[in-house]
Formats: C-alpha cells, sequence, structure tokens
C-alpha cells in the first residue's frame, strides 16, 4: 500500500521538479544573457544574441563606461543617499517607536492615530514637489534622502517588537537610575537586532531603487543617481540605434557600438547588488514574515 | 487642581521628557512631509500659478474635475488603469501562490533553497534596468527574440511598438520580477502547518494533489484575503516607473496610465492644479475601495485587515 502511494505521487512530483526547474531557467536567463552580452564584441552580439556564454570575448564596453564620469558620480551619489538615508531612517524610526511602546506614555493613542492616518492617505505628487520646492530642498540631494526616510508601516513594526519585550528589564534599569536614552540604546536596541536589521535592509533597498523622487527634484545631471544616468544611457543608445546620430560624444569614440555600452552599464548597476543579495536572503524572508504576522 | 495630582503630573513631565523629545524629530517628519502635502492638496481647487504661490492664487471649486471628468484622455487614462490592472490582478495574483505551493512539494532541501534564491533575484534588478533588458530583447534591429523568429523564417516585429502587444509585455514582465518575491509572504502561513495534518491525511489515503486542495491551499487563504484587498484598494496604481521607461507615443491608447498621465499633466505642460485633481481623484477611489472590500470580506467571512 505504502510504495503504491508512492509511485502514484511519483508522476506529479517529476511533474513540479521539472516546471520548478523551467521557472529557474526562466528566471536566470536573461540575466545570464545579458552579462554574456556585456563581454562579448559587437559582432559576436549580432551573430548570437542569444548567447549562454560569451561570444567573441572582449572588455572594451566596459573600458569605456568607467571612463564615463557620470557613471562614477551617479554611482557615488546612490551610494550615500543609500547609507546616509538608511542610517538616518532606521535612527529615526527607532526614536518614533520607543516612546509608543511605554506603557505610562501619554498621547499613545493620539500619536499613533496621527502615525496611521499617512497609511492610507499619501502619495499625492505635485503638493509634495511643491513643498519640497518650498523649503529649499529641489535639487539638492536631500531631497533624495528626506522624503520618504520615515515610514508609518516600519514605525508600527518596530513598536511592536518593542512592546513584546518584558517590562521587567526596563523596570530594573530605572531602579538602577538609568535614563531613557540609556535604556533605549544600551537595553532595548541590542534585544530588538532581528527587527532592527530587517528594516535597515528594507530602508537601504527602497533608498537603493528610487527613482521617481530623483527625476522629479534633480535637475543637476552632477547630482543625479544612478538610476538616472542609466535611463540616459539606455534611452540615447536606443535612439542612436534606430537614427545613428546621438549625443553621446562623451562616452568617446564610435569604435564601440552605443548598443554594448548599454549592456556594460546594465550589468555594472546590476551585479553589484546581486551579488550581495544571496547573502542577505534568510534576513529578507525573515522581515516579510514578520510583517505579514504581525502587521 | 488638587496639590497631590499637580505634583504626579510634574514628577511625571520629569521622568518622561525624553520620551516626548524622541519623539519630537519623526512627529516634524509626518508633518512636513506627510501631513503638509494633504493639505496641499487643496491646489486641486485652485487654479494654482507658480507665481501667485499656494496662498494668493484662485479658488475655482471644482471646475479642475469637472475639466477631467468630461475630458477624453481622462476615460482613455482612466480604462488603461483599470484593465492593466485587472490584467495583473487575473495574471499575476495568483502566480506567487501557484509558485509557493509548488515548491513545497519539493523534498530535496538543496533543490529547493537554490530554487528560492533564484525566484528571488529578479526582485533586485531595477526597473531602469530591466526596461533596458526589455528593450533590447525585442529590438528589431538586434534583439534576441526577433533573431529566433527570423532564424525560423519569421517577419521581424516592434513589439514595444505594437499597441496589441504593449499590456502583454507589461504583464509578463512584472510577473517576472515579482512572481517569485511574492511567495515570501505565503511562507509564513505555509510553515506555519501542522506537519501532523499532512500525516494524518497520508495515513487516510490522501494524495499529493489532494494533500495540496485541502490542506496547503485553505491555509493560505487568509493570507490571499489579506493580500488581495490591498491589490484591489490600489486598482487604479499602477506604478510610474515600469510604464513611463517602455511606453512611448505609439501606445498612448492602451498604456498611457494615471501615474503617467498626472506626470506629463504636471512636468511637462506644467498644469499642476489639474495633475492634483486626477491624484485626489485616484487616491479617494482606492480609500473607498480599501475601506468597502475590507467591509464586504469581514462580513463573509470575517478575515480582514483587522
Amino acid at each position: 500500500m505504502q510504495s503504491r502511494r508512492r509511485d502514484e505521487d511519483f508522476i506529479p512530483r517529476l511533474l513540479i521538479t521539472l516546471f520548478v526547474i523551467l521557472v529557474d531557467v526562466i528566471m536566470l536567463y536573461p540575466i545570464i544573457n545579458v552579462i554574456s552580452i556585456s563581454l562579448s564584441s559587437y559582432t559576436g552580439y549580432l551573430e548570437n544574441p542569444i548567447m549562454l556564454f560569451p561570444t567573441d570575448f572582449s572588455l572594451s564596453a566596459y573600458n569605456q563606461v568607467f571612463q564615463y564620469s557620470l557613471m562614477l558620480t551617479g554611482y557615488g551619489v546612490t551610494l550615500f543617499v543609500t547609507i546616509f538615508g538608511t542610517v538616518l531612517g532606521v535612527l529615526l524610526t527607532i526614536l518614533t517607536a520607543y516612546p509608543l511602546s511605554r506603557k505610562q506614555f501619554r498621547g499613545k493613542g493620539i500619536f499613533m492615530g496621527l502615525i496611521l492616518f499617512t497609511m492610507f492617505f499619501s502619495g499625492v505628487m505635485i503638493p509634495s514637489f511643491l513643498l519640497v520646492k518650498s523649503i529649499g530642498l529641489l535639487d539638492t540631494i536631500w531631497s533624495l534622502i528626506l522624503p520618504g526616510c520615515l515610514s508609518a508601516y516600519n514605525v508600527i513594526l518596530v513598536r511592536n517588537f518593542f512592546s513584546s519585550l518584558p517590562d521587567s528589564l526596563i523596570e530594573a534599569a530605572e531602579i538602577d537610575g538609568a535614563n531613557e536614552p540609556f535604556i533605549l540604546f544600551r537595553i532595548v536596541v541590542p534585544l530588538s537586532k532581528p527587527i532592527i536589521s530587517t528594516i535597515l535592509l528594507f530602508v537601504a533597498v527602497g533608498y537603493w531603487n528610487s527613482y521617481f523622487n530623483a527625476i522629479l527634484y534633480i535637475r543637476s545631471r552632477e547630482l543625479w543617481p544612478l538610476q538616472l544616468v542609466l535611463r540616459e544611457i539606455i534611452m540615447s543608445a536606443t535612439a542612436m540605434n534606430q537614427s545613428t546620430d546621438g549625443n553621446l560624444a562623451e562616452m568617446g569614440n564610435a569604435a564601440v557600438q552605443p548598443i554594448m555600452l548599454q549592456y556594460a552599464s546594465i550589468v555594472v548597476a546590476m551585479v553589484p547588488i546581486l551579488c550581495i543579495y544571496p547573502c542577505l536572503q534568510k534576513y529578507f524572508e525573515k522581515g516579510i514574515m514578520m510583517g505579514a504576522v504581525k502587521g | 487642581m488638587h496639590p497631590k495630582a499637580a505634583k504626579l503630573s510634574r514628577s511625571y513631565w520629569k521622568k518622561n521628557f525624553w520620551l516626548y523629545l524622541f519623539l519630537i524629530p519623526g512627529m516634524l517628519y509626518f508633518l512636513i512631509f506627510c501631513y503638509a502635502p494633504m493639505y496641499g492638496v487643496t491646489i486641486a481647487f485652485q487654479e494654482y500659478s507658480p507665481v501667485l504661490g499656494f496662498f494668493d492664487s484662485p479658488w475655482v471649486g471644482w471646475k479642475n474635475f469637472e475639466y477631467l471628468f468630461t475630458s477624453e484622455s481622462f476615460f482613455n487614462v482612466f480604462s488603461n488603469s483599470l484593465i492593466i490592472s485587472l490584467l495583473r490582478l487575473v495574471w499575476g495574483f495568483p502566480a506567487p501562490i501557484l509558485l509557493v505551493v509548488l515548491i513545497n512539494e519539493i523534498r530535496l532541501q538543496r533543490f529547493k533553497k537554490a530554487s528560492q534564491t533564484i525566484l528571488y533575484l529578479p526582485h533586485f534588478i531595477l526597473w531602469v534596468v530591466l526596461s533596458g533588458m526589455i528593450i533590447n530583447l525585442l529590438s528589431p534591429s538586434s534583439g534576441a527574440i526577433n533573431f529566433l523568429i527570423e532564424l525560423f523564417g519569421g517577419e521581424k516585429h516592434a513589439f514595444l511598438q505594437d499597441p496589441a502587444c504593449f499590456r502583454t509585455i507589461l504583464v509578463a514582465s512584472d510577473i517576472w520580477k515579482e512572481a517569485g518575491w511574492g511567495t515570501i509572504v505565503y511562507l509564513a502561513a505555509i510553515s506555519g502547518i501542522d506537519s501532523e495534518m499532512y500525516e494524518a491525511a497520508r495515513i487516510d489515503g490522501a494524495g499529493m494533489l489532494q494533500k495540496i486542495v485541502f490542506i496547503t491551499i485553505p491555509n493560505l487563504v487568509p493570507t490571499i484575503v489579506v493580500l488581495f484587498i490591498l491589490r484591489l484598494g490600489s486598482i487604479l496604481r499602477n506604478g510610474f516607473e515600469q510604464i513611463f521607461m517602455l511606453y512611448s507615443p505609439v501606445v498612448y491608447d492602451v498604456a498611457d496610465v494615471f501615474e503617467t498621465y498626472t506626470y506629463r499633466m504636471a512636468m511637462v505642460e506644467g498644469r499642476f492644479s489639474f495633475a492634483t485633481a486626477i491624484g485626489l481623484f485616484q487616491s479617494v477611489v482606492g480609500l473607498i475601495l480599501v475601506f468597502s472590500t475590507n467591509k464586504i470580506s469581514q462580513k463573509i467571512g470575517g478575515n480582514g485587515l483587522g
């Protein structure tokens, strides 16, 4: 009986395995394809655009990409915004969540209400734009950092975690005469590493991915984050491919085809994050599951 | 005030002033970056002029909305937003559920882990990057797809410029990017299933398919309901980046959605009040949808956002 059952399940299990392998291939193939093309010569690419391995290996596109000054400043801006914004965002989240987690804190309901309400009504573009303009942040790096550095959702997630810590710890510290900053940063924060590392990751990914703020608020090219630089490279390469009179003169001679530059810059923007991500995978899983359980 | 109460309150402030101090920057943030723009929404009822500014621009009542609801492009944008979003719902929403159920059946732990890593990977590719990949992949002059079509004797085709293909490209690329990532939300529900249930079902003679239908999927239902409600609340939202980076005037008829239309109205044509009216309309519809679907689902099954 047992073995017959196993046989019954063998075919569906095999089909599921094959299907998952197929999905894996669909997910991986375009990424590998782009990397291989970026490492090939233009003629190699034209002969075989569906390649899985580089044909006619060449690094000339990368040489060009790294000479393009905007690519470097773009990386710099994105890194700065991501690192600084994450530190600021996480610090603000902790500071805001902590008082709301304390039982004796009066006014908790009002503050929580004010914070929760922002979750339901947000994201109207023009008033935000006019605000950023009127407080003088337009076309500064702060316009990429400040709007969006604190989210109601994260505050509530962290507050819930803080509330779940045993009260006796805080009471004991208070009896010993510890003040609130000491309690928060020496006792509560070290005990809340799981939730803080989760928030940290999500805030960082948010900054790394953010595009709309830059397109709305940034005018000067030297403040362009990586995304805007890439967008220009992709757009001009596409236009140039169609008409051949593009404005990529800055990127050097015509020895390297614009489309190859495009492939190389796509890889330069994509690969670092794809290398870091698998190391962080379990934190992402934990984080989303935490949100799913409590949120 | 009773002297004892006053003393208590003074000691309360003395003890807790740090807490209020901690709260100041965060509340300032919400006030400036969330509540000020909420008030700024009133420019939807003005004829905003950058020269006059927010406080001196003339009030025009519902004029912007009247114009919005009678303009032809509104109906195009409205139906595009709805159709593209519904297509995403129909094709994209079940994708992570299907994936998570299938992956749950894989016994080989190493293969399971590796597959999960691969499935999450596309989520980390920026839309700028992905749109570049799509443009190249579908390029009529050198793209891989047209290369294959030609190899098999077909005609080259400019897919991104073809209104008949554009929405399919949107939905497919969205699924490619987000389906794997979307499985994570369901992992909590799956890991919460008692393995004894599977064991009992096995003893009762249930096959794999029966276990999926009668154990795995029912356990996913609460999560599915919550996500579905949230999805309905954003049924008029399609996001900006994906469409903005892939569309072109040739496909505006099938691709122009609220986000892209608002952006062009405001940033290209400078019609701030009109653009805000569109945004406000979109937000209000979203709010109504979230609350009503939540109410309905609470009435039906007791599952809701709580």
